[in-house]
């Protein structure tokens, strides 16, 4: 899952303030581009007094290939729930039993035993989302909770509408308007899915990344895509509007995991628990703008983030939402060759 | 006496020449092990891959399998399971060939004149443009190929321009089009082929051009019949330089592109990432070597028999 414009992103280092040689320790996180919050890691090395590294990544393919290399020298990884199996299965990740740690009583709910990993034995929580629609509502006042807008795009969005390179959320997206399980191989339904896409795609303008931008500056009237990134782009552009697709639309968290092989492991522990503190998950969410999983850090948030109809859904239209696996192989390359196709 | 001395001198000699031989080639050897350990050891890794099996979330499994290369030109239809030839990778292809001689011939057309502008400045002077053609490279690809798109997206400097002079009423969609990408892919790679046509083009003795002249060729000829020809190396390295690194060009298609449509290096990224199928993106990569290397082969031996045929 890439939420950012993945090859404008670099690797940016924050080292502590006055001297590193000071710190008692030290802490390699590997997260996502353009994820972590400065605030965030500041105020973890000044308590603690450990000096924290952060290296991006652009995709869990990426993420996993780099560490299953090995010799990469970090401690943290932030995996999306649809990877988090691979991990385990793949014995990259350490028991770190988030579940026993102090500040575990604040995870929500709905977030504390999720299907991925069940009784948080690995993870703690870092941020979730979804992926649905961000419309320019000057431009089409229509309903704009259906993905209907990207796959039969109406009369005055035709030609102005991007759809991101990200096949899997694309193509379930697409299964799920259809009806169908986000894992299928059901040939049917998937020539169904093909023809759809192939169809649409004349009255796309791109399939791009780098939406907040572009919702933003008007560039693009509307597009599929994460939440968190709308929510930016209405900043920008006050006409922006969310929809959450109410045939069905894809959620994503990502989960802070201890690598199996990490250096150190106690103050990774310390950053899982550290993270699922409300006032510090707080910050997390307020530099990136998506949700978090930890009860009451809402209230420590910006107030235009409060309730903002971006960062979660209203009720109605919550229960359309669903976590999808990573499909199997074989899947893969059934929805890799629709995607070819589609490109071609 | 005599021969002996002269055979004691050859065998000194020749244990000279061998003592000199070693050394060059101690002398030598950091930097063969590095051309050969960087150069050609990424790729025996491709090659080895594009014969492995595909594991399954990325990377390969340590099992023969030529299923990747089967993958590169046949397709077994997800549907009814018929097998056929691939045309997605086939049209693929097709556009990068296609984009990419445009690509090169829009580059001649301006690398040439360029070329001959500078070659005949003051010798002074020379130094001055060449730098400035350089100017460009020292700025990332990434940013200049965002500069490209602040040129000429519909809220860009070329469509205001055009609009605030009452030229066009809407904005003209540039980006995201296949000009774009050839727009993008001549501005970045046109120094590649200004610079090998300018080292010709210095060579070039204008004695011979004005000779041209005083035999009563008009321009046109002197250009076709004198120049040319002479430069005819420059102008076929630049266009080498030009068209291998558009064929696999990345970056240009995906931000200037708007991705819609995939080049071959956006194909070959696609399998090693959200496809997970490392096999068949090492094999087209391979494959995609292959092509630009016979080509040129091709190409050598074509001109050397040329050059024999003049010679004769």
């Amino acid at each position: 899952m890439n939420r950012f414009l993945a090859i404008a992103s670099t690797a940016f280092f924050i080292s502590s303030f006055g001297n590193p040689s000071l710190a008692d320790g030290e802490l390699n996180l590997f997260n996502w581009g353009d994820y972590t919050s400065p605030e965030l890691i500041e105020k973890f090395e000044n308590q603690y007094n450990v000096s924290v590294t952060i290296t991006d990544y652009d995709s869990n393919a990426t993420a996993l290939a780099k560490i299953k290399a090995g010799g990469h020298g970090f401690d943290l990884v932030v995996p999306s729930a649809n990877y988090v199996q691979i991990w385990v299965q793949e014995g990259l990740l350490l028991e770190s039993r988030p579940d026993q740690m102090e500040n575990f009583k604040y995870v929500k709910k709905q977030f504390s035993d999720p299907v991925w990993d069940p009784g948080r034995r690995y993870t703690a929580p870092w941020l979730w989302g979804s992926f649905g629609v961000g419309v320019d509502t000057s431009i089409y006042g229509g309903n704009i909770n259906t993905s209907e807008i990207v796959f039969y795009p109406p009369e005055e969005l035709s030609g102005k509408i991007n759809v991101p390179p990200e096949m899997n959320d694309v193509i379930k997206t697409a299964l799920l308007y259809l009806g169908g399980d986000t894992c299928t191989d059901d040939k049917e339904m998937l020539r169904k899915v093909r023809d759809m896409l192939v169809e649409a795609k004349p009255k796309w303008l791109s399939m791009d990344y780098g939406m907040t931008e572009k919702l933003g500056a008007k560039d693009v009237a509307a597009s599929l895509y994460w939440n968190g990134a709308v929510f930016r782009a209405k900043q920008e552009n006050p006409d922006l509007s969310y929809g959450y697709p109410q045939e069905g639309y894809l959620l994503w968290m990502d989960s802070v995991a201890v690598l199996a092989d990490a250096k150190n492991i106690e103050n990774a522990k310390l950053f899982q628990n550290f993270i699922m503190a409300p006032e510090n998950a707080a910050l997390i969410s307020t530099f990136a703008k998506y949700a978090n999983g930890i009860e009451g850090s809402e209230e420590f948030m910006p107030d235009n983030m409060k309730g903002a109809l971006e960062i979660e859904a209203p009720e109605e239209l919550a229960g359309s939402g669903q976590f999808s696996e990573a499909c199997s192989p074989d899947i893969t390359k059934m929805y890799t060759a629709i995607w070819t196709e589609l490109q071609k | 006496m005599a021969d002996n001395s002269q055979r004691n001198d050859s065998v000194f000699e020749a244990a000279a020449h061998r003592a000199r031989v070693r050394r060059n080639w101690l002398l030598s050897t950091p930097a063969l092990i590095i051309l050969v350990l960087a150069a050609s050891g990424p790729l025996l890794v491709m090659l080895a891959y594009s014969f492995l099996q595909a594991g399954d979330y990325g990377g390969v499994e340590y099992r023969f399998s030529t299923e990747g290369w089967f993958q590169v030109f046949l397709a077994r239809d997800i549907f009814d399971d018929t097998v056929s030839v691939a045309d997605a990778h086939l049209s693929i292809f097709w556009r990068s060939a296609r984009l990419s001689f445009l690509t090169t011939v829009t580059a001649l057309a301006l690398g040439f004149p360029t070329a001959y502008f500078i070659a005949t400045r003051p010798r002074s002077s020379r130094n001055l443009w060449l730098f400035l053609v350089t100017v460009p490279f020292w700025t990332n690809l990434l940013i200049r190929t965002f500069a490209i798109m602040e040129v000429i997206k519909n809220q860009g400097i070329v469509n205001t321009l055009l609009m605030s002079a009452g030229v066009i009423s809407e904005p003209i969609q540039m980006l995201y089009t296949d000009f774009a990408i050839m727009l993008g892919m001549t501005y970045v790679y046109l120094p590649l082929m200004i610079l090998p046509v300018y080292a010709s083009m210095e060579k070039l003795d204008f004695r011979l051009v004005e000779a041209g002249y005083d035999l009563y060729a008009t321009r046109i000829k002197v250009l076709w019949r004198v120049i040319i020809p002479l430069v005819k190396p420059g102008i076929v390295a630049g266009c080498i330089l030009v068209f291998i690194p558009s064929l696999g060009a990345y970056v240009t298609p995906r931000v200037l592109g708007g991705g819609r449509n995939l080049m071959i290096g956006n194909l070959i990224e696609l399998q090693f990432g959200q496809g997970s199928n490392w096999p068949l993106g090492a094999a087209l990569s391979i494959f995609l070597l292959l092509v630009v290397m016979v080509a040129l082969l091709l190409y050598v031996r074509n001109s050397q028999k040329a050059n024999n045929i003049v010679r004769h």
